[in-house]
């Protein structure tokens, strides 16, 4: 486990050149925010501005602190070698677990405004047009992104055979990445958005993304460089493809004129079906390499290591990596079936789509059987049991989005609960049982557990939060299927049979039963917290105990990934 | 024989890796959104589409800030059972001053691509205040909020610079008279005559039955009862609209 430090006599966390940088930067940060602040011309400008300037000085401070606490380490230990650097992949996980515990609440909250509309509470900050990109963010950016950059920045750590590039850059990513998440809620809460779905954070926020963002890759660029291994490990190809893709999506979405330097307020440079064309090529690549790219990642390291199997087929990790990234970015136009986009575009984005589902279920096979020789773990692990079944719903929604892009079935399907449905198939099922998984995993391995405190709550999680995902998905095909056929349905004398609100009404049993599937989730998650937590703490279940060949450490058999 | 290509190569250069995927996931965009800019009738040549005028714009601001488009798409799609449900279907030209567009994704609620005089001011206003007043199954939040907040519109040039930096073609004098027109639109009684010279077919009164005030509900409203009135269909030739 030993990683030799490139430092040489440094004393590891003590001030560098870099870090005195990186202070000066912080410095002037807040100069420009106190500034903003004086000067802003809007109320959120204001509260955000001085957000900033609060989370910039306590940047400073912390580098400064750290200096010295390092000092105090060395004089104890009289250590320079470091080894992995886990510490940011902790606070990773931990972040994980919280945004995720708010971003499920949020949900199940506006799941129930849609079957009560009186929990709207008719204030500005608690209606659903607020809180439900609040919940979009949380459970897409905050849970997911933590997850991520988490996971990423350890199996990169492990593939490569070194310790993370950079000493206050990953912790940078870490907490600047939070700070956009912070920003991006408080904003949707007092109405600061550019209206463009899973891209609403403002321009100020934006930029302040692009430039952690463009850290996170050269932290993992730089990585990559100084690794010992000759080969970059696959699921590394899925981690930079994500990251990549992720920066020049929001870069190019996000392209905006602010109404003032000290206002909140931008207008998209982009206008009408240009604007709706770019804003989908994002939203579906959003999907495509946040929620699938990134999270095949995760799936190649943790999947083969929790089962002690190598990667099921080299070939097809090549093939399907090459033909995922390069398909998946035409598939933005079947969001816009029928609209005022050009009749070519359409078809485009629809013909891609098809022949998207080969790659991903490529993706999907070489995932599943990666438990070749190991199936019986099925059976005895119940955290392998989590990672599969995210593959098999990994697999479910990409068949199911290919055909819901075909226009005749879009035709149906488009703005009705249906598309909610196929969303949370993939989000609940698939991002979050991998996430789930790797979470499980990680936890007794950073915390050097012997196992997790109970694994019989694995299996309650995984159960209770499977019914969830179930009844969420299965009311929203009724519900989407239902409404799509009573907007089309006609009387007996050609008149249109019913008026939008009878297809409204039409919906409540299915808004509840979704909310009850929402509320499983959220259940399970609270069992995961709780699991992990007495984890953390040391503890075992006492009618659980360790028996001999059930424990989490040493990790891994001989097989791919390395170490 | 030259040596076959192998993986390898891709797999131990990590910037290699890197420029080929940009490569790779650049292409789509390009072949797809490109050419949306530069053939010329991807946006139809209709009558009648004109910018927004600045109390629009100021409706249709809170329109995204309170994110109703999360409910209520702007797009009307060329289906039999839409048309007939919503009126013609949208064209692209009817959202070319849309920075940004409001098509929406899901219609929680009905479409209001063609909301514009469907029904009364004080309807709104009813249905804003609660919409189960006017619409007893409806699972809509109500905004009591609007009608006694009053619009903020100090910096409405700014807001109109931005929109010109973008492509909108206001001119000095519509900014210039911004304020001017704001107050205009929404004072009955008036004296309307630039606002309609700048902004052919605004409606201009009293839109929440408060004149003492003009709030950010006269705004909404506004912007609501413009919405798909620009183009007289009745008045277009058919091959206006093909792409």
């Amino acid at each position: 486990m030993a990683v030799s430090s490139t430092r040489g006599s440094h004393i590891p966390g003590t001030m560098t050149t870099a870090s005195y940088l990186v202070t000066g930067a912080l410095v002037l940060g807040v100069l420009v925010s106190l500034i903003v602040a004086a000067k802003a011309v809007d109320t959120p400008m204001a509260i955000h501005a001085w957000l900033f300037a609060f989370a910039l000085t306590f940047g400073a401070l912390a580098i400064g602190h750290r200096h010295f606490d390092a000092l105090e380490t060395f004089k104890k230990t009289g250590e320079t070698k470091l080894g992995y650097n886990d510490n940011v992949v902790k606070a990773g996980v931990i972040a994980t677990i919280f945004w995720g515990l708010a971003g499920f609440l949020v949900g199940c909250y506006i799941a129930f405004q849609l079957a009560f509309p009186w929990l709207n509470l008719d204030l500005p900050f608690t209606t659903f047009g607020r809180l439900r990109p609040l919940h979009t963010s949380a459970v897409i950016f905050a849970f997911g992104g933590n997850a991520l950059i988490a996971t990423s920045f350890y199996a990169v750590q492990r593939t490569c055979r070194t310790r993370l590039a950079g000493d206050i850059a990953p912790w940078f990513v870490f907490w600047g990445y939070n700070l956009f998440i912070v920003v991006a809620a408080t904003g949707y809460l007092m109405g600061v958005t550019q209206s463009k779905e899973y891209a609403e954070p403002e321009w100020y926020a934006d930029i302040w993304l692009t430039i952690v963002w463009v850290v996170y890759l050269l932290v993992f660029l730089a990585t990559l460089a100084r690794r010992k291994e000759p080969h970059i490990y696959v699921a590394n190809w899925f981690y930079l493809a994500f990251i990549v893709t992720i920066a020049m999506l929001h870069i190019v979405n996000n392209l905006a004129i602010p109404e003032s330097f000290f206002g909140s307020k931008s207008y998209s440079l982009f206008s009408g079906v240009q604007d709706a064309l770019i804003q989908w090529w994002y939203g579906h690549n959003a999907v495509g390499f946040f929620l699938t790219a990134g999270f095949l990642g995760m799936m190649y390291y943790f999947i083969p290591k929790r089962a002690g199997r190598p990667v099921y087929s080299y070939r097809l990790s090549i093939i399907h990596f090459w033909s995922l990234i390069f398909l998946y970015i035409w598939a933005g136009p079947h969001h816009l079936h029928f609209t005022a986009l050009p009749d070519w575009a359409q078809t485009l984005g629809m013909t891609f789509s098809i022949m998207l589902w080969m790659p991903s279920w490529g993706g999907m096979i070489n995932g599943l059987m990666t438990l070749s020789g190991a199936w019986d773990k099925l059976r005895t692990d119940p955290v392998i049991r989590m990672l599969v079944v995210s593959v098999a719903f990994y697999g479910m929604s990409t068949f199911e989005g290919p055909v819901m892009s075909v226009k005749a079935v879009n035709s149906l399907s488009h703005y009705t609960d249906w598309t909610i449905g196929h969303v949370h198939s993939g989000a609940l099922g698939w991002v979050g049982f991998v996430s789930f998984g790797a979470i499980y995993c990680l936890v007794p391995w950073l915390w050097k557990r012997e196992r997790l405190y109970s694994m019989a709550l694995v299996s309650w999680h995984f159960w209770i939060a499977s019914i969830g995902i179930v009844l969420y998905i299965t009311s929203m095909w009724v519900s989407g299927i239902l409404q799509g056929l009573m907007w089309r349905a006609y009387d007996a004398s050609g008149f249109l049979e019913y008026s939008f609100v009878e297809t409204v009404a039409a919906m409540h049993p299915f808004y509840i039963i979704r909310g009850l599937g929402g509320v499983l989730f959220l259940i399970g998650a609270l069992i995961m917290t709780y699991n992990c937590w007495m984890t953390i703490k040391g503890r075992i279940r006492k009618n659980e105990p360790v028996l001999a060949g059930q424990s989490d450490l040493p990790v891994g058999a001989a097989a791919l990934p390395a170490e | 024989m030259a040596r076959k290509f192998s993986h390898d190569v891709i797999e131990k250069n990590s910037i290699l890796l890197l420029v080929l995927t940009l490569i790779v996931v650049a292409i789509g965009g390009l072949v797809e959104i490109t050419p949306t800019f530069l053939i010329k009738t991807t946006i139809e040549d209709v009558k009648g589409v004109r910018p927004y005028s600045p109390l629009e714009l100021e409706g249709r601001n809170v329109y995204i800030r309170e994110g109703c488009y999360l409910c209520h798409s702007q797009m009307i799609r060329s289906l039999r059972a839409e048309v007939e449900r919503y009126g013609h279907y949208s064209l692209a030209a009817e959202s070319k001053y849309d920075h940004p567009f409001q098509w929406g994704s899901k219609r929680t609620g009905p479409d209001l691509a063609r909301i514009g005089g469907k029904y009364s001011d004080e309807w709104h206003t009813l249905h804003m205040q609660n919409p189960r007043n006017v619409v007893p199954e409806s699972i809509m939040p109500g905004y009591p909020f609007l009608a006694t907040t009053a619009l903020d519109y100090k910096h409405i040039e700014n807001d109109l610079r931005a929109l010109v930096d973008a492509g909108v073609p206001y001119s000095e004098e519509d900014i210039a008279n911004a304020k001017a027109d704001i107050e205009a639109q929404a004072t009955p009684d008036a004296d309307t005559d630039g606002l309609m010279a700048r902004y052919p077919k605004a409606v201009a009164r009293d839109f929440d039955g408060n004149p003492a005030k003009i709030t950010e509900l006269d705004a909404l409203i506004a912007y609501l009862q413009m919405l798909g009135t620009l183009v007289d269909f009745n008045d277009q030739e058919k091959a206006d609209f093909t792409q």
